[in-house]
């Protein structure tokens, strides 16, 4: 664990600001993918509505942050703006507490266009089609942007992608280990107890709909968060970006990573920001990709991207239906199987291993 | 009145077309449990064909091939992708992001292809208008409805009369009991999305027709509006996703056609109007109009 921290910790030193950015945008996701893992995975609630509530974390710090409006410190532009996220989601609780499935995955789908309807129309708040310049962070007199006051570390210049990597990476702390702390204790047994069956979870004395929109709530806080870096590390706002894709992208995300889990989420979040990002930049040297901008009908570099990233989900879920996540545990299982073979003398003496063919319970969405 | 009638029978033609898209989503969440993502593609898909192909075989043949071909392709990508997961409730969720692939896939390069272009689907129509009374109507309007209506009426009887829309009722209700009974799922599945496949072919065509400019990659996404058609009327139900699709084309139809006295809620809030009208059914409705409450089993 302390190892993993520092080698987070490390990128800055050595990469440059390309790189960054790709690991600042996969923190982004990261946070929001957790989000969404909590409430589509955990709680069984299928969401579309993400973008939406990305974006209200995202304009709601911009606005708060800058001019015009209020003008607050960054830091509680961004508390505030988390807060705001969560208040959209309990604002929709009458809905999501009682539309249930794929049903509830549509509805959600309603937030991301009237929605978007709304920055679109809300000019004097969100600037409209161009969008707003986001104001930078700044924490106790450090900005976390470019100059002011200047800053070498270990001989490093540290511009803003470096000082963000380390806001990133304490926000994406601070997701992980209050969300595995939410779905290892009673909410989210509460939670889960609901996703596999909400008559007995009733009986037991789960409270359904409080949990449900609790459920909400929490997720949509995370993904606030998740805006307010992510507008951080754009530098702008604009309306198209949150669009249907991006909540397809993050649906994506939880289950390319194995519904359900903090770490799989995260692993998502990682290959689907990453991939699109790196194919553009690296596709040029792969053969039969063209440069950019030369005649029509050949395949450009984006195209190429977008074509492995839709074959990249195809394939993952074909072959793997558990995701990155459930992959992972059947490598582990396959290991530890084959460890105890070389000094078991009699295989009937090793204890049974139940977990390890056991498939887990089925998610209901 | 007669802006008011026209604006009635520019939502019933917009109604009627949503309904063969919804109807799609219908068919195929009844038989798989899978919410298509792809369906929008697979509609440009059929539209690109008939665009491309016009020339040389003419209008109908051009849409003939077009829906056959639309249909192969959607049964071979359940038949052949899809069908690999398995039948139950997880794999119907994988599923349904597996459709998110392969939309993305189809659409990249129907896009390629179509790039900038306004493509003519060289239907017979062209902007031909009919005097009916005071109202004065585009034929192609009046051409989506009349066929729409039959193409309805048909999928309903194939539901009612034949034995695949008996062992598709069977499947939909419950999947072991209509396996053990012999119904083969996998090629009543596949069935399900050949007729989705060819329906969304269909609707291309009134897509693109008259007072639409034409077929451009962003036709597939008028597919979307669908989605609350079949949501409102209740997922599982074909009469639902009927009625649904003409509550939907009437109230865009309407937003749109009296945009100036209600420009309070912003410019082009007729695009997303019919999600407003989903949110509200739903909120009193959660399983859309004509959606069965399921009995809860513990």
């Amino acid at each position: 664990m302390v190892c993993l921290a520092v080698a987070l910790c490390l990128p800055p030193f050595y990469l440059d600001a390309f790189w960054l950015r790709i690991g600042l945008f996969a923190m982004a996701a990261a946070i929001g993918a957790v989000g969404l893992a909590l409430l589509t995975g955990t709680a069984g609630q299928l969401s579309l509505g993400h973008a939406f509530f990305l974006a209200t974390g995202a304009y709601g710090y911009t606005w708060l942050a800058g001019e015009p409006g209020p003008g607050l410190p960054p830091a509680l532009a961004a508390l505030l703006a988390v807060l705001l996220a969560g208040a959209a989601g309990g604002l929709f609780s009458p809905v999501a507490g009682r539309v249930k499935g794929i049903y509830l995955g549509i509805a959600t789908l309603a937030l991301v266009f009237l929605g978007h309807h709304v920055l679109l129309t809300a000019d004097s708040v969100t600037g409209g089609f161009n969008g707003r310049s986001v104001p930078p962070f700044t924490l106790g007199g450090f900005t976390f942007g470019a100059g002011d006051p200047e800053l070498t570390v270990l001989g490093v210049p540290f511009g803003a992608e470096e000082r963000l990597w380390f806001l990133g990476l304490a926000l994406f702390a601070f997701t992980w280990f209050t969300a595995r702390g939410l779905l290892r204790g009673r909410p989210g047994r509460a939670l889960a107890a609901l996703r596999d069956s909400e008559t007995a979870a009733a009986v037991m004395g789960v409270d359904v709909a409080r949990h449900r929109s609790a459920a909400f709530v929490v997720s949509s806080m995370y993904a606030g968060l998740a805006g307010v870096l992510l507008a951080l590390s754009f530098r702008r706002v604009v309306p198209d970006y949150f669009s249907l894709v991006l909540s397809v992208d993050y649906l994506a995300m939880i289950v390319i990573g194995g519904l359900g889990s903090v770490a799989g989420a995260t692993a998502g979040a990682v290959f689907v920001t990453a991939l699109p990002l790196l194919m553009t930049r690296y596709a040029d040297q792969l053969p039969l990709v063209a440069a950019p901008g030369s005649a029509d009908g050949s395949v450009g570099p984006t195209e190429a991207a977008r074509y492995l990233y839709g074959a990249a989900i195809v394939l993952v879920l074909l072959y793997a239906p558990d995701g990155l996540h459930g992959l992972a545990r059947r490598a582990r299982d396959r290991i530890r199987r084959r460890r105890p073979r070389a000094p078991a003398t009699d295989p009937a003496l090793s204890p049974p291993q139940p977990a390890a063919t056991a498939r887990s319970k089925e998610h209901t969405p | 009145m007669t802006v008011f009638l026209d604006n009635v029978l520019g939502g019933i033609a917009l109604g009627a077309v949503y309904a063969l898209v919804a109807l799609g989503f219908v068919v195929i969440f009844k038989a798989s449990g899978v919410l298509n993502f792809a369906h929008g593609s697979l509609l440009l898909f059929g539209g690109y064909l008939t665009a491309v192909l016009h020339d040389d075989l003419g209008f109908a043949g051009a849409l003939a091939l077009a829906v056959l071909t639309t249909a192969a392709l959607a049964g071979a990508l359940d038949r052949f992708l899809l069908q690999r997961g398995g039948q139950d409730a997880h794999s119907a969720h994988v599923q349904t992001i597996v459709t998110i692939g392969i939309d993305i896939v189809l659409l990249t390069d129907l896009s390629r292809r179509i790039g900038g272009d306004l493509l003519s689907l060289g239907d017979p129509w062209g902007d031909a208008v009919t005097d009916l009374g005071p109202v004065t109507v585009a034929d192609s309007r009046l051409a989506a409805i009349v066929v729409s209506a039959v193409v309805i009426g048909g999928v309903f009887a194939l539901f009612r009369f034949t034995s695949w829309g008996l062992s598709l009722r069977a499947a939909a209700e419950d999947l072991e009991a209509a396996s053990l009974m012999g119904v083969r799922l996998g090629r009543v599945r596949a069935g399900a999305w050949c007729l989705a496949g060819a329906l969304a072919a269909l609707a291309a065509v009134f897509l693109a027709a008259f007072p639409a400019p034409g077929l451009e990659r962003s036709t597939g996404l008028i597919a979307l509006n669908a989605f609350p058609a079949a949501i409102l009327g209740g997922l599982a139900s074909p009469t639902g996703a009927l009625a649904g699709s003409l509550l939907i084309g009437l109230t865009e139809a309407l937003v749109v056609g009296y945009q100036s006295e209600l420009h309070v809620l912003g410019e082009g809030f007729g695009d997303v109007a019919p999600y407003a009208v989903m949110l509200l059914v739903l909120l009193v409705r959660p399983t859309g109009l004509f959606g069965a409450k399921g009995a809860a089993r513990v």
